[in-house]
């Protein structure tokens, strides 16, 4: 059985744990980084991330970028997108087609 | 001239053409396999798009009826009242091949059915605008999921298409050519040596051919130096 965790500043994915999924407060980078590594050797197959903490954790997250799990989901935080997100998708079609053609 | 050195022999003459034929074919499957996955990766790519954009909305309406109600109510109670969740979401993963690339698939299940349950507070103490945050939350969730699933695939389909794509464009612009330039080579070294010998045969001939008639002129010439000494003049001459 896998499981989904939830991961961002404490106002932002409070609201996840009402869905029963796994809440991960975290305020500094640091504890992110190390909160980030800890669950991917668990078995956690999808870790939602908001967008301000991903922004400081990109080289963490994009070590697990071709790995099946876990999937890392950027979702915005209660402070609004940064569009990491959207740019994602773009770099995704960049980097297999050559060029952005959406 | 091909960059490496080889031997002009027929032997790797073959092994080339074999080794070529075989490029030839490896490039050809690639090729589709690329032209494939970028027809799948489109679709997932276009869905993604439009789920990101609906998730990242319906998130929004949800933090802000959040923020309200964490304007409304204290942080404690705020706390208080999302601590112990009556949901519990179970994850099922299963893997789908896509052209050999392994992309997950999940399926959840809640452990109460029932949309009402979400709420794991009672409502005396808590304000509107929490309920408004969770529900929002709940219905946007069954997209979240459905996010992951196609945001995983397209990263995955990404990486696969970018190396089957450096695989097909390695083998159509470098290999296939060099061994073509290799045979090329190989067979023009061979002709050549062909040439070669054809010429070297027909120098000999020539060589023994001259060696054979001045050998019998001399012969006739002494002939004749002999009759003319005997006195007779020779018959016929």
């Amino acid at each position: 059985m896998y499981k989904i965790a939830v991961m961002g500043d404490m106002d932002s994915v409070l609201g996840f744990k009402a869905l029963g999924l796994e809440v991960c407060p975290v305020s500094t980078p640091e504890e992110g980084h190390e909160a980030l590594h800890r669950m991917a050797k668990e078995n956690y197959a999808i870790i939602y991330m908001t967008e301000q903490l991903a922004a400081k954790l990109s080289s963490d997250i994009a070590r697990y970028k071709d790995a099946l799990t876990p999937a890392i989901i950027l979702i915005p935080g209660k402070e609004g997108s940064l569009g990491i997100g959207m740019a994602n998708v773009k770099t995704a079609v960049e980097r297999a087609v050559g060029a952005d053609i959406l | 001239m091909p960059s490496t050195t080889i031997n002009p022999t027929r032997m790797e003459l073959t092994r080339l053409k074999g080794r070529l034929k075989t490029a030839q074919r490896g490039h050809k499957l690639l090729k589709d396999k690329r032209d494939e996955l970028m027809k799948q990766f489109m679709d997932v790519v276009r869905e993604n798009r439009a789920l990101r954009k609906r998730v990242e909305e319906g998130l929004m309406r949800a933090h802000g009826s959040f923020t309200v109600a964490a304007a409304l109510m204290s942080p404690e109670m705020l706390e208080q009242s999302l601590l112990y969740p009556k949901q519990s979401v179970e994850l099922e993963m299963t893997f789908q091949n896509v052209m050999s690339v392994d992309v997950p698939q999940y399926r959840f299940h809640t452990s109460s059915q029932d949309p009402g349950e979400v709420y794991p507070y009672g409502f005396a103490q808590t304000s509107g605008e929490l309920d408004d945050a969770v529900d929002a939350m709940s219905k946007v969730f069954q997209d979240m999921l459905r996010l992951a699933e196609v945001e995983k695939s397209s990263q995955l389909l990404a990486e696969e298409i970018e190396k089957t794509r450096r695989r097909v464009n390695a083998l159509e612009y470098v290999k296939i050519p060099q061994m073509q330039e290799s045979i090329k080579y190989i067979t023009m070294k061979l002709d050549e040596n062909e040439r070669a010998n054809t010429i070297r045969l027909m120098k000999v001939k020539d060589m023994i051919l001259k060696e054979a008639i001045e050998e019998r002129r001399e012969e006739t010439a002494r002939a004749a130096q002999a009759w003319s000494d005997s006195g007779e003049a020779p018959e016929g001459v």
